[in-house]
């Protein structure tokens, strides 16, 4: 089952307890204190250097929307391929869902592309060899994994941008992953939408860094991106 | 009570809190846009040699301050909160998964009651405070079955947070001078998500959509509520759109997306004028 080939691989990122702990910082940076920024600063150097060469996502408000437009061909790329051999006895139902957000995820990744223009990036090559679409533990574990993650990300990139437009949009399409990660989440086990590996005591969602979030996607991607001039606030 | 005026319950306990976040909400925006690296906690202590520096500001421009925004967050955490809290009370579940999932929801909006309440208090400002003698659960009367009928009950409960959905969406540029609360409240944002497609989940299994026949999922498909009850179309007005920033999104890229798997792959915000108007029914 990938959730376990997954949690072997990536036991940091497919657990909660980094992304929970890292919500508890936020907190305590609301809180006050120094402390807090001393946990974010030493969380900041950890990922320093990594993701620094490659495709390069680019700066500012463009470099978010390339990071943003990354993970979504991820997602489209991987829905594509779930649609076009589905696994061993697919209910109807799960294919209707599952081509829907095939569908979600495509229009993300064209509407990137279209308003990034000449800006954006390539077309990335995926790496799928991890993942056993015959399966359907390994899809919608996978599937479940991609959408906590696209979740993560752009909790975590909101406050990376400077337009407020696009913060508006980033916000209409996080709000599309968590619908999608909380019905994933109850086709492998219902009652999972929403439960303590993604929403800590305090009732947050997780969030992730750009770093923390390509960490974890470069394990499907043979692209390697760089994104070493996004911006950290 | 009349919501419009809810922050007069802020007004009554602090008669000048007005004029002061009136006319600093700028500076409270330049002060954090400098700062952004600060504690939010040292901001009232920070704000105060600002506030003396600038007693002449100009109005506003636009959008609320930070302490009205997560004071309007905070009221509509109090609905829900106190709306899952007689829901589980009342108990109507038919089986246990729907009565798991209604505690865990309850559980989620009450921690965000008290995150707010904590976050809104630190930063040196009061926060709204409402208790279920506040609130009219069946919204003057569209909803006399909110704790008698199941399905009401899960209608309302949808309705609610597909609204909050919205409401924080649109509330996010609010936030957006302060890293810590704009991150925050996406965090809650993207729960209220979770919780929404939960609901719809459980009133497609349960067999509860009107009109009956309509595929309700977990996603909102064109501006369809799946809830017989004209009382709750304004909280889905304006989903169907399919254009996002002058792209259209049907078809694009020469790809074969319908108009409703475009109005679905985008959630779209509303103001706190349109939110108040969907909510004030609901209080007392």
């Amino acid at each position: 089952m990938l959730n376990d080939q997954t949690n072997e691989v990536f036991p940091e990122v497919f657990s909660r307890d980094g992304a929970s702990h890292l919500s508890r910082r936020k907190f305590f940076g609301i809180m006050g204190g120094t402390a807090a920024v001393i946990a974010t600063a030493s969380a900041c150097r950890k990922n320093n250097g990594m993701h620094n060469s490659g495709i390069n996502l680019g700066s500012g408000d463009t470099g978010v929307l390339n990071y943003a437009y990354a993970l979504e061909q991820l997602e489209a790329a991987f829905y594509t391929q779930v649609i076009k051999t589905p696994y061993k006895n697919m209910s109807a139902t799960e294919m209707a869902y599952l081509k829907d957000v095939r569908d979600h995820e495509i229009a993300h990744r064209e509407f990137f592309k279209a308003a990034l223009s000449s800006a954006a990036i390539p077309a990335l090559e995926v790496d799928f060899k991890k993942i056993n679409f015959n399966s359907r533990d390994s899809v919608l574990g996978t599937a479940k994994a991609f959408e906590d993650l696209g979740v993560s990300a752009y909790n975590g990139a909101g406050k990376l941008l400077v337009s407020a437009d696009y913060l508006t949009i980033a916000g209409k399409i996080v709000s599309v992953e968590a619908r999608h990660a909380a019905l994933i989440r109850d086709l492998i086990q219902p009652g999972s939408f929403a439960d303590m590996t993604v929403v800590d005591a305090m009732g947050l969602d997780v969030v992730r860094t750009p770093d923390e979030v390509l960490t974890i996607a470069s394990f499907f991607l043979k692209s390697k991106l760089n994104a070493s001039n996004l911006p950290t606030s | 009570m009349n919501l419009q005026n809810i922050f007069s319950v802020i007004e009554k306990s602090d008669p000048e809190i007005f004029d002061r976040l009136d006319s600093r909400r700028n500076i409270m925006k330049q002060f954090a846009r400098t700062s952004g690296k600060i504690a939010v906690a040292s901001i009232p202590f920070a704000l105060g040699s600002m506030l003396q520096k600038a007693s002449a500001a100009p109005p506003p421009p636009t959008g609320d301050s930070i302490p009205d925004t997560l004071n309007f967050a905070l009221t509509l955490e109090y609905l829900e909160a106190n709306f899952y809290i007689k829901a589980v009370e009342v108990g109507m579940f038919p089986d246990a998964a729907s009565k798991m999932a209604f505690t865990t929801i309850r559980d989620h909006e009450n921690a965000h009651v008290n995150f707010l309440k904590t976050a809104i208090s630190a930063a040196g400002f009061t926060p709204v405070s409402f208790q279920f003698a506040d609130f009219d659960f069946t919204a003057k009367g569209n909803f006399p079955g909110v704790f008698s009928d199941y399905g009401t009950m899960l209608a309302v409960a949808q309705t609610f947070e597909d609204t909050g959905v919205r409401a924080y969406k649109g509330q996010a540029p609010n936030l957006m001078s302060n890293n810590d609360y704009l991150t925050a409240a996406l965090q809650i944002h993207s729960v209220e998500g979770r919780h929404a497609a939960h609901l719809r989940y459980m009133r497609r299994k349960a067999n509860l959509l009107v009109p009956s026949g309509i595929d309700l999922k977990p996603w909102i498909t064109l501006d369809q509520s799946g809830i017989g009850s004209a009382a709750v179309q304004a909280s889905y007005d304006g989903e169907q759109v399919v254009n996002q920033a002058g792209v259209m999104i049907t078809n694009i890229g020469g790809f074969d997306i319908s108009a409703e798997a475009a109005s679905e792959a985008f959630d779209e915000p509303l103001t706190k004028e349109q939110v108040l108007a969907i909510v004030t029914p609901f209080f007392a």
